[in-house]
């Protein structure tokens, strides 16, 4: 039944992907070109798990940020505390400033530990994830409960660590990092490994994510999305769907943060709130928020216009985004990934029957 | 004793300010379901329509007056505008109004850094909102005590129109049984509306309201705007005296959290007691059946 | 043999003061295909509501000895107790094998759950013979007829090998073809289980009801086979507010409020 090019789309287009990411860009775009990629390949990383959470899901993870922030922490610790022992000092810079004691931290100490630090960097947001979508979802609070709570979530994240000051770096947040595991990072060289490290976690979670998605699992989560109620009836506990897809979603956004701090030198509260939080849904929704590649492809585009456009234009940039949240959300819900099949569906009417919603559930990769 | 009086007091100020943000919500949020992120906005015209009668009334008290219902009228004229233009075509998308209204926010902002600039700008207030009452060792400001009449006095007003008035009875019958109140021949999209012009003008009064306490910048709204959407969700849908309890009860568990921590502590403290309360009751304080959140 | 059946002892279910399930005692035995009719208002969606878990009722309510009264709906899904909805609800952008899997799968575990599925299990297949949507198999359920979303509800619950089938109105909108299609099915498939049918279409009532319950203002009115029930007094007033002839439907199936 599966002709010869349906079973070769998805690793094909895998390939291409690949051979893009690996091969073409860092040849074709200069340093910093590169850097600026391997930063919008960390928020890309970011709407692979928002496509799983609400693509699939249906959960509106709005606080995207606070597992961003979690993991890019968790990094960062552990890179000023190499970069303090490299040269000698006992504490991170900025606590020699602001710090009101001369000891660390007590909840510093185990992140000088670079195995546990990274450890921490995935399973930190997950567990943060799976207490708070345990109580959450246990008692079905859900929809716009569910959105608000996890945007205030953000919210109160970035303002405990703008509150902490002398152990978080407060408002600035930890900035200026130097070395990655021994690798200088004002290394050109190293930059770009730091670029092939992310490109390829951003394959590797694509290709997690796929399997997901096409798994019965994946069956299940749309099935949950769209009919809880019935998913219950069904003998399944809809609780532990949502709470499986919104841990692993969280796990991601944590890694990216992780990625983003070698790749960009900074972890801020400015990085994490509310707004950087909905930013992170907007890729995906732009995109295609149930579509893999849509959502991958939206974020890394979301992303690359607001650096480039809103250093020229920052006023027309902010039209142009509010604007494109307004059309793309509003008048697509499928996102540019879906414009192919609602075109499609203008052209033949009586097709429109034939598919309720825009996003389909055989549109996976 | 007077540092918990006071602390008491602070606490329903901050109670009320979220109140009055709240208020609005209780009506476009509670009863009609839509998560509007531009309802800060809103706040923020509010704010700036004061700025501007002050520019052209010199006397800070009559200008303060006038503000109120010009702030209600620009606030409610903007959210009418919104609702038909955007909102009424995404009823059944609830969660996708929110990122739709979001963008909406992103504009407005920008519209205000155009046209009034980007830095804060101050109004400023009547002599007689300046001072300070003391009672039993307790200091009462003003300010804070007009904006706690003003909070108080919208929640009545709301409470009468919604109870008394023709147009109260269809919100409310909207709200219950939409398809039922549409075949006893409501125009429901005109309610719809209608009630969204009121909520959206609250916010305009929460505007003028807050250029007592705080500067006005493009950005003012969103730093309130998440809070007051919690006030609701804790309150319950649809209900008025859920939202006033709990304005006043977070803003109560904030300042005595902040005074025996740190305002950011206390941040993270108040959202723990939010969803350990929505453990007890997930529906909020008080519920109504209404048109279901997705 | 009686292990199987569904008991239930002094059912009451209250909404805000409003009772509208008052001391329902039923007994339905293994293989029966059992009709619940009544007026809108009735409590019969109520009834199902309550042994499935979906409100809170006091009582008892047993199933194959097993007490359901405060478990979790999905607890009692999986204890062999399945429904349907006045308004067939199938997960509309799934397939129908996809649905069908989804119901057969509520036991397995977190690996098989997390492959992709490789082949058809063997109840899917029977349950698309069955309902007769195997030449739909790949086709999205939102594209589905009406009556075919319905006959997928039930070949869910088969595969699901529920024990107890709850349907509310499963007829209602059906075509006269599509009906008798949907009688045979629920045939066949109370051969091995028990079945219990809200339905307000009378017609239908009379061709396939193995025994019938008829419930009034929260109580059981009377119960017998059709025969003795359409012979009761107390139904025929009832639905007609007088003694009067044997044709005691509402002329159009109304929407219950639940």
């Amino acid at each position: 039944m599966t002709t010869f090019t349906e079973r070769f789309r998805v690793p094909g287009a895998f390939l291409l992907g690949a051979v893009l990411l690996l091969g073409v860009a860092p040849l074709a775009l200069s340093d910093f070109r590169l850097s600026l990629l391997a930063k919008y390949l960390c928020y890309a990383i970011v709407a692979v798990g928002v496509s799983l959470a609400w693509g699939r899901g249906g959960l509106m993870v709005l606080g995207q940020g606070v597992f961003f922030g979690l993991g890019g922490y968790a990094m960062a610790m552990h890179l000023k505390l190499t970069d303090a022992a490299a040269t000698g000092e006992k504490l991170p810079d900025f606590m020699q400033l602001y710090g009101t004691s001369d000891a660390l931290p007590w909840w510093w100490k185990p992140f000088a530990n670079p195995a546990f630090a990274l450890a921490m960097t995935v399973l930190l947001p997950m567990a943060v994830a799976a207490v708070l979508g345990f109580f959450v979802f246990r008692r079905r609070v859900k929809g716009a409960y569910f959105a608000i709570l996890s945007q205030a979530l953000a919210a109160a994240l970035s303002i405990w660590l703008i509150g902490q000051q002398a152990t978080t770096g407060g408002t600035n947040g930890l900035t200026d990092i130097q070395g990655f595991f021994g690798y200088s990072l004002d290394d050109p060289v190293n930059q770009r490994m730091v670029y092939f490290i992310i490109a390829a976690v951003l394959l590797l979670l694509m290709a997690l994510a796929r399997r997901l998605f096409v798994s019965r699992y994946g069956e299940l989560l749309i099935a949950v999305r769209d009919s809880e109620e019935r998913v219950r009836f069904l003998g399944y506990d809809p609780a532990n769907v949502k709470l499986v897809a919104y841990v692993v979603a969280a796990g991601m956004a944590g890694l990216a943060g992780a990625l983003f701090v070698p790749a960009v030198g900074i972890i801020s509260p400015a990085l994490i709130g509310i707004v950087p939080s909905i930013g992170f849904v907007i890729g995906a929704a732009v995109g295609g928020r149930a579509s893999l590649v849509g959502a991958v492809l939206g974020a890394v585009a979301v992303a690359w216009a607001q650096s480039t456009l809103s250093d020229e234009f920052p006023a027309a940039w902010t039209y142009l985004q509010g604007l494109l949240f307004v059309l793309a959300v509003g008048f697509l819900p499928g996102g540019l990934a879906s414009l192919g099949a609602v075109l499609r569906r203008r052209r033949t009417p009586t097709a429109r029957k034939t598919e309720p919603v825009a996003v389909t559930a055989g549109e996976t990769a | 004793m007077t540092v918990v009086l006071s602390q008491t007091f602070t606490g329903i100020s901050i109670g009320a300010v979220l109140l009055l943000i709240a208020l609005g919500l209780t009506l476009t949020f509670g009863q009609m379901g839509v998560i509007n992120m531009a309802h800060g906005e809103f706040i923020m015209a509010g704010a700036y329509t004061t700025y501007v009668l002050q520019k052209s009334i010199s006397s800070a008290g009559v200008s303060l007056l006038v503000a109120l219902p010009l702030a209600f009228l620009v606030a409610g004229a903007m959210g009418a505008l919104l609702e038909w233009l955007l909102i009424r075509r995404l009823y059944t998308r609830p969660l996708d109004t929110l990122l739709v209204t979001w963008g909406v926010s992103l504009m407005l902002q920008q519209l205000a850094r155009d046209v009034f600039g980007a830095p804060n700008v101050q109004t400023a207030a009547p002599d007689i909102l300046t001072g300070n009452i003391s009672a039993g060792g307790v200091t009462f400001a003003n300010n804070r005590l007009f904006i706690l009449g003003l909070a108080l006095l919208c929640v009545l007003g709301l409470t009468l129109v919604l109870r008394f008035t023709p147009l109260g009875r269809r919100i409310r019958a909207v709200v219950q049984n939409r398809d039922l109140a549409e075949v006893s021949g409501i125009a429901t999209g005109r309610v719809d509306r209608i009630t969204f012009f009121i909520g959206s003008g609250l916010a305009g009064v929460a505007g003028v309201a807050l250029t007592l306490v705080g500067p006005i910048g493009p950005t003012m709204g969103t730093n309130y705007i998440v809070d007051a959407f919690l006030v609701v969700v804790v309150g319950g849908i649809g209900q008025l005296k859920g939202s006033v309890i709990t304005a006043f009860a977070l803003g109560v568990l904030q300042s005595v959290l902040e005074y025996s921590t740190t305002v950011s502590v206390a941040k993270v403290a108040v959202l723990v007691a939010i969803v350990a309360f929505l453990q007890w009751r997930p529906q909020g304080l008080y519920t109504l059946r209404t048109r279901s959140l997705a | 043999m009686s292990g199987e059946g569904l008991t239930v002892r002094d059912l009451r279910v209250t909404f805000d003061g409003f009772t509208a399930v008052d001391g329902v005692d039923l007994d339905i035995h293994p293989g029966d295909l059992r009709f619940l009719i009544g007026p809108n208002g009735a409590g019969k969606t109520t009834l199902v509501d309550a042994v499935t878990g979906l409100v809170k009722a006091t009582g008892s309510v047993r199933f194959g000895g097993e007490e359901l009264l405060g478990k979790a709906v999905h607890r009692i899904a999986r204890l062999g107790i399945g429904r349907t909805f006045q308004t067939a609800t199938v997960f509309e952008e799934l397939t129908v094998l996809q649905n069908l899997d989804i119901a057969a799968g509520a036991g397995r575990g977190p690996l098989t759950l997390l492959r992709r599925r490789k082949s058809v299990p063997e109840s899917v297949t029977r349950a698309l013979e069955t309902t007769g949507l195997t030449d739909l198999r790949d086709r999205p359920a939102g594209v589905l007829a009406h009556g075919q979303k319905q006959w997928l509800e039930i070949g869910m619950l088969l595969v699901q090998d529920v024990r107890l089938l709850l349907l509310d109105e499963p007829v209602a909108g059906m075509s006269h073809e599509e009906r008798e299609a949907t009688g045979e099915l629920l045939q066949r498939v109370s051969a091995d289980r028990t079945v219990v049918v809200i339905e307000h279409d009378m017609d239908f009532m009379r061709s396939f009801a193995r025994s019938v319950s008829v419930l009034h203002a929260g109580k059981v009115l009377s119960e017998g086979t059709v025969a003795e029930v359409q012979a009761d007094a107390k139904v025929q007033e009832v639905y007609l507010g007088r003694a009067a002839e044997p044709e005691p439907a509402p002329a159009v199936p109304v929407a219950e409020e639940a």
